[in-house]
């Protein structure tokens, strides 16, 4: 069952992601003022979109790890923040690329700019934290209250555009209400690569999860084994 | 095509980094199951060892 899943989700993140570069290379035209460089929007905020989610996911993990203590919400919600983290940095790194052609800058200490730099600070401690230590439940307490702590910054990185003066434009939501995609073309384009990151995010995810689950369970009967081998040796 | 250079840099960044990505849990996943072949060893020594205690050791229970 999970290895339909699995592969359905592969799959379909293929032909999806297709289908997205197809609609971004040959479909779409280039916005006026932008030109080209404007094409690189339309993989930049499924990335943000798909980072944004996996922190959110993060977050419910920890809240549920705290409530019932079971390890596989500790697992989802350290899946999720590697993938999250992978997400963001991409995010990051798409927007700078974007930013020196149409700002003449690589990086700026804009409003949203920086809120999202928070945000991957916190997610890079999280990483940081798990990787560092071992995996007691301790580890997994602190990890998921930091968790809980760093989704805050997602809505600010959303709303930085609307609260601070910022150079960032507001493309899907702006100041004066409705969209900043003035052709049919580009939401259908959008919704595609939207699509398509979705798909990839969830398959990642899914097989990151499937992989610390493992994990947890062998963790799980290696303990059994030298027990059932100390307690071999004490009767001989 | 003015600006092809950063498009062009941004969605091979973009791909390169998902391809190590999958290649990280690709290379996780074959150390997994190496663990788990090493678990499963032990588990049938540990097994062995155990139904040769049983076969060596004196019924008492006729």
């Amino acid at each position: 069952m999970n290895s339909a899943i699995r592969n359905g989700l592969g799959y379909t993140t293929l032909a999806l992601m297709i289908a997205a570069l197809f609609m971004v290379f040959d479909y779409v035209p280039p916005e006026a003022e932008q030109g080209i460089a404007q094409l690189i929007f339309y993989f930049h905020v499924p990335l943000a979109w798909v980072a944004f989610a996996s922190f959110a996911i993060v977050a419910i993990a920890g809240i549920f790890y705290l409530w019932l203590g079971d390890q596989l919400w500790d697992d989802l919600g350290y899946a999720a923040a590697e993938t999250g983290m992978v997400f963001c940095t991409l995010m990051i790194v798409a927007g700078s690329i974007w930013a020196k052609p149409i700002w003449g800058t690589w990086w700026t200490w804009d409003s949203r700019l920086t809120t999202t730099f928070i945000l991957w600070l916190m997610y890079g401690g999280y990483l940081m934290l798990r990787a560092s230590a071992d995996d007691t439940p301790q580890v997994a307490r602190f990890a998921a209250v930091l968790g809980i702590v760093a989704v805050l910054d997602v809505p600010i990185v959303i709303a930085s555009v609307r609260l601070w003066r910022t150079i960032h434009p507001a493309v899907l939501v702006t100041k004066q209400g409705g969209h900043g995609l003035e052709d049919p073309r580009m939401v259908a384009t959008l919704m595609v690569c939207l699509a398509a990151f979705t798909a990839l995010w969830a398959w990642l995810l899914m097989l990151r999860f499937m992989q610390l689950r493992t994990r947890s369970r062998m963790g799980t009967l290696a303990v059994r084994i030298a027990f059932a081998n100390a307690a071999a040796s004490d009767s001989k | 095509m003015e600006h092809l250079e950063y498009l062009f840099a941004a969605y091979s960044i973009i791909f390169a980094v998902i391809f190590l990505y999958v290649l990280f849990i690709w290379r996780r996943q074959a150390a997994l199951d190496a663990e788990l072949r090493t678990l499963e060893a032990r588990m049938a020594a540990l097994n062995e060892s155990s139904t040769a205690a049983d076969v060596s050791e004196p019924r008492t229970d006729i």
